[in-house]
């Protein structure tokens, strides 16, 4: 007697609220993107296999170093020198810093070695050398 | 006529707000990028010119021309035999150092492929010496 009332329950999984939850979904993504790249200098990035992520953001220094020798911190163009100045400051605001360096692949390896030198010089010591997967 | 003409334009269809916002949904996720940045890390020794004596066969010297070419202990060798070297020196001597000079005219891309070999043999002690 009861039991054909349980039939009735409907099977149906509810639509109504279907719209509003993809445009919530729709609203993350589209503030999430980013569709600019980077904001650095051009460089193409030599290939490393043994590669590691870095934790976050927040405790990362981008340095970018062209191959015609210019390095870029936060945007702004500076000579080797002033890497060291600039790089005080800030691992004295954050001492969990580390130092992404995106180096072109044709960069030469004097100007590379002189940025390792300011960095020592201020004790930014964690340096990561920014690489793509290489895939063979 | 006129009084059903009236009555039919005056709502927005909604019935296809599902597709248009599924279809902007689907654009947005092809296009995100969550970037995070990858590559090798490395601890760069602490200021200041420390001299700590270290035992010459716990040194393996690694040197890079600026043609890219690898000399590994006083021995011309492939960026490609690195690893496996390195690796096998690495298991009969676990103190061993391993010291990586380049040109001041190296490319960056061939320094990087020679630590990436050194980190494949998991060498921990990397030694980078000054270019200039």
């Amino acid at each position: 007697m009861k039991f054909t009332k349980k039939t009735k329950i409907s099977s149906e999984i509810p639509t109504a609220s279907m719209p509003d939850i993809i445009f919530m979904l729709l609203v993350f993504f589209m503030v999430t993107t980013v569709l600019k790249e980077y904001s650095g200098l051009p460089v193409n990035l030599p290939k490393a296999k043994r590669i590691e992520k870095l934790k976050s953001k927040r405790h990362t220094v981008q340095v970018w170093v062209s191959k015609e020798g210019l390095i870029s911190i936060d945007d702004r163009l500076m000579g080797v020198d002033d890497v060291s100045l600039v790089m005080y400051d800030k691992r004295v605001a954050d001492p969990r810093i580390v130092v992404s360096l995106k180096g072109d692949e044709d960069a030469e390896m004097g100007l590379v070695s002189d940025i390792h030198e300011n960095l020592r010089e201020v004790e930014a010591l964690k340096l990561n050398y920014s690489s793509k997967t290489l895939v063979d | 006529m006129a009084k059903k003409r009236r009555f039919r334009g005056s709502e927005i269809p909604t019935s296809s707000m599902a597709d248009i916002a599924f279809l902007l949904l689907i654009f947005f996720l092809v296009t995100t990028t969550i970037d995070t940045d990858k590559g090798l890390g490395i601890i760069l020794p602490p200021p200041g010119d420390m001299e700590i004596e270290i035992r010459k066969e716990n040194i393996l010297n690694c040197l890079i021309n600026s043609q890219g070419k690898v000399l590994l202990d006083e021995e011309p060798t492939s960026v490609e035999k690195i690893h496996r070297i390195v690796g096998e020196k690495l298991r009969s001597n676990d103190k061993l150092i391993i010291s990586v000079k380049a040109h001041p005219k190296t490319a960056y891309s061939d320094y990087v492929r020679v630590i990436d070999q050194l980190k494949m043999a998991d060498a921990k002690r990397i030694s980078i010496a000054n270019s200039n």
